[in-house]
């Protein structure tokens, strides 16, 4: 398999695969930054012992296409992968990994920072915590697209 | 017309289903589907503010007017990343 830009799977996550997604040439960068996210242990005071992702999985991905493009329209030079990991994760196990590239570190970081924000707002995933003594279905944003308030708080994050 | 829903998270949880076909008037819009939703499920009402609807896999507003064959979607705060 090739080293696809956006992506959802049930396999475990490879950052290599996804910094690869956005540095081949002929346009080579100055600068990648990456982002992966983890299955914390303790949340809002819970003992984590799993979580269990979810996902509209062909808009998911249309989802994050849709970030790279906003993402474009504030730094034009950069491109970004994302790849979200599905089902049934254990404490520490990696759920997201996020790659920017750009010609200079400043895009990178702040195109990077953009899209972890936006997919917590836009993006069709869910996650299903099991904690010590319960479960709890995680709820965060509601979904709005073409909601101008919620993509300047992520750029404004982003430009921090 | 008939449509088939789909639904996610604690609304799957809720309906016990992931799937479901339903049958409505020509002209329904998601908001009158969702609806006929609430009305099963009535733990749905809580969602009445903050779900989210897809038709065909792209976001739609709530109004939007459904055609025979759509599948659509209904989409409880997302929690990514």
């Amino acid at each position: 398999m090739g080293d696809l830009q956006f992506l959802v799977t049930h396999d475990p996550l490879a950052v290599d695969q996804v910094i690869r997604a956005v540095s081949a040439p002929p346009e080579p960068c100055g600068a990648i930054t990456s982002f992966v996210g983890l299955v914390r242990g303790t949340n809002q005071g819970r003992v984590v012992q799993r979580l269990e992702y979810e996902a509209y999985e062909p808009m998911a991905v249309k989802a994050f296409a849709l970030i790279g493009s906003e993402a474009r329209d504030s730094w034009p030079d950069a491109t970004l992968a994302v790849h979200h990991r599905l089902g049934t994760l254990d404490v520490g196990d990696a759920s997201i990994v996020i790659a920017a590239a750009s010609p200079h570190r400043a895009e990178s970081f702040a195109a990077c920072r953009y899209a972890i924000e936006r997919i917590k707002q836009i993006a069709p995933i869910w996650k299903h915590e099991f904690f010590e003594g319960g479960d709890v279905w995680i709820e965060g944003a509601a979904v709005d697209p073409d909601d101008k308030g919620a993509r300047e708080d992520a750029y404004r994050r982003a430009c921090v | 017309m008939r449509v088939t829903v789909r639904l996610f998270a604690r609304l799957r949880d809720l309906a016990g289903t992931s799937e479901v076909h339903a049958e409505l008037p020509d002209g329904a819009t998601a908001r009158a589907l969702w609806a006929t939703l609430v009305a099963q499920h009535t733990e749905f009402e809580r969602y009445g503010s903050s779900v989210s609807t897809a038709v065909n896999e792209e976001y739609a507003q709530m109004d939007q007017t459904l055609s025979d064959g759509d599948e659509v979607a209904f989409l409880p705060p997302v929690s990514g990343g």
